[in-house]
């Protein structure tokens, strides 16, 4: 007999993943998979289509080929009904906070608990003051985002992606923008969230150090597919060149710095 | 040959823009088909088109109570020097109520609201689309047609026809005021005019008729072009000069239609 068979499935796949904008390639048989109950983070230089990827994940982009699913579901073809069902027990943080703006700080923490459930507001409320003390901005409750900082901005994100301690949270550059401070007390709670309430994260991040500090797997794109993958002391230890590069920090190697372009010197003559 | 490309390339260019008007009338209608479900707000969550009536009202009470006033004082002077040419002065009461009813107590409201209320729709949702609040709702599982939009064109669509209503009484009384103070007009009569010569079925109905019409096409608008708007700063105000100029045409427009079919009793 096979104990607990669904466990052993990882809690997100991609498999043979296609993806285009417009006409250009953005992924093509990317493959990876998110076990659970695990902090992966997903590396690659900026423009390598990290955002997408949790777009798709998310299912507001739906791939050219390839399937995605989630907790057993295919999601690129589950009904809209389904697809927000699902949603619910995913928290995201944008990379760019995507607050409300006409809310305070309060209530866009608290969006997503009068959306979909019917607590009584002293139960709203002390969840909320729950949340948002966990990123030590309780005192900041009543200012509206256009008054926080940009690292503010994303800690209340945060707080408002895991507001309804969903089974999956999916963070799009978590640390970009704060102090160090900040950046250690956020990596202690997204593992400590991740541990102690038995969710699966997804960090996206461009920054080497705390991706070894948080992660339990790191995978690494570049040009549309996953280059590298594995724990991050092996990363650290690889010697695949690209592998070095990205995990060093160099600018020469196999990993391209520049967006797809002409020649250089051409481009400058105008021709 | 030069002289041929040029009109070919000038016809090419005159067909591309027709295409492209068909295509986004296209997608205003598919998109208002994918609005109706969010009307159950209207049932479930009450309370957020409540919020926005009173935000659009708010918007535009002020500028509808000005407006009427000084619309109904003129018509007041103009009908008056006309009447007392043919000795008809004791039906001022009668033109006024009419014309006001009728056609401008709608027709203007229609434009003020375009302009006031329709505008800050499209600029509101637009932005909301441009700072990624909408795509933040889709992922916490909320559908922003129902939480945001669909409220705000039901706002629009019932607050329409209330202003116009304010518009034309404020309209009317201002006129009353000139008619008896500096005209000399006797009140009495002033009324007994119009409440004998202004039908409910023809006149009143068919104002309300109007302005329900105008509500729902100026909300239809306003949120579409926010919806489709390009997600940048020059996307969102193009879009926002999109909608008051669209809504005001397509008011005067279907006003004229609507207009011919009553007046034929139809
Ligand atoms: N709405 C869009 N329309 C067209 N192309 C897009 C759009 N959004 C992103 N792209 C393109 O897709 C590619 C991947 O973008 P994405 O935002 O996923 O990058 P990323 O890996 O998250 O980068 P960063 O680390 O800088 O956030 C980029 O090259 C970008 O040009
Ligand atoms: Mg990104």
């Amino acid at each position: 007999m096979d104990p607990k068979p669904l466990r052993a499935e990882p809690l997100v796949s991609v498999r043979d993943l296609s993806f285009y904008r417009d006409r250009r390639l953005i992924f093509q048989g990317l493959n990876l998979a998110i076990e659970r109950g695990k902090v992966t983070a997903i590396m690659g230089g900026s423009g390598v289509g990290k955002t997408t990827l949790l777009n798709l994940i998310g299912g507001r982009l739906i791939p050219a080929a390839g399937v995605i699913t989630v907790d057993g579901e295919k999601v690129s073809t589950l009904p809209r009904r389904e697809l927000f069902r699902l949603r619910r027990r995913i928290g995201m943080l944008f990379q760019s906070g995507a607050l409300l703006t006409d809310l305070d700080v309060f209530e866009n923490v608290a969006f997503p608990l009068r959306e979909h459930t019917h607590l009584p507001e002293s139960l709203i409320r002390d969840l909320v003051l729950m949340k948002l003390e966990l990123v030590g901005l309780r005192g900041a409750r009543r200012l509206y985002p256009a008054e926080l900082s940009g690292g503010m901005g994303r800690r209340v994100a945060l707080a408002r992606a895991i507001s309804l301690d969903p089974m999956m949270v999916m963070y799009d550059e978590p640390f970009a923008g704060l102090d160090p401070i900040s950046m250690g007390v956020i990596t202690k709670l997204i593992r400590e969230l991740n541990d102690a309430l038995g969710m699966t994260s997804i960090v996206v991040t461009h920054d080497v150090t705390e991706a070894s500090a948080i992660a339990d797997y790191i995978y690494l794109l570049d040009q549309g597919r996953v280059i590298a993958e594995g724990t991050p002391a092996a990363m650290q230890a690889s010697t695949a060149p690209e592998v070095r590069q990205f995990m060093g920090g160099l600018p020469d190697g196999p990993v391209a710095f520049h967006y797809p372009a002409g020649e250089y010197l051409a481009d400058l003559l105008g021709s | 040959m030069d002289q041929d490309w040029r009109i070919v390339s000038r016809i090419r260019h005159i067909g591309r823009r027709v295409l492209d008007g068909v295509a986004r009338l296209g997608r205003a209608v598919v998109f208002l088909v994918r609005l109706v479900p969010g009307f159950s707000v209207m049932a479930t969550r009450a309370s957020l088109v409540v919020q926005q009536i009173y935000m659009t009202g708010v918007l535009t009470l002020v500028i509808v109570l000005v407006s009427g006033a000084f619309v109904g004082m003129i018509l007041a002077l103009q009908g008056y020097n006309t009447l007392v040419r043919y000795d008809a002065q004791s039906s001022l009461g009668l033109l006024v109520a009419l014309s006001l009813v009728r056609e401008l107590g709608p027709v203007l409201t229609a434009l003020l609201f375009a302009g006031r209320a329709g505008s800050a729709m499209t600029a509101e949702i637009g932005l909301m689309k441009a700072t990624e609040q909408l795509a933040g709702m889709e992922m916490m599982a909320v559908d922003p047609l129902k939480r945001v939009v669909a409220p705000r064109f039901l706002a629009g669509w019932v607050a329409v026809p209330l202003l116009a209503a304010i518009f034309s009484a404020v309209g009317i009384l201002a006129a009353y005021v000139v008619a008896v103070s500096d005209l000399g007009l006797d009140g009495g009569v002033f009324w007994a005019q119009m409440q004998s010569g202004v039908s409910f079925t023809n006149d009143i109905l068919g104002g309300v008729i109007k302005s329900v019409v105008f509500g729902l096409v100026i909300g239809w608008i306003a949120v579409f072009e926010g919806y489709d708007a390009r997600p940048t700063s020059e996307g969102v105000s193009r879009a926002t000069t999109r909608t008051v100029v669209t809504s005001s045409l397509a008011v005067l427009g279907l006003d004229f239609i609507m207009t011919a079919f009553m007046l034929r009793g139809l």
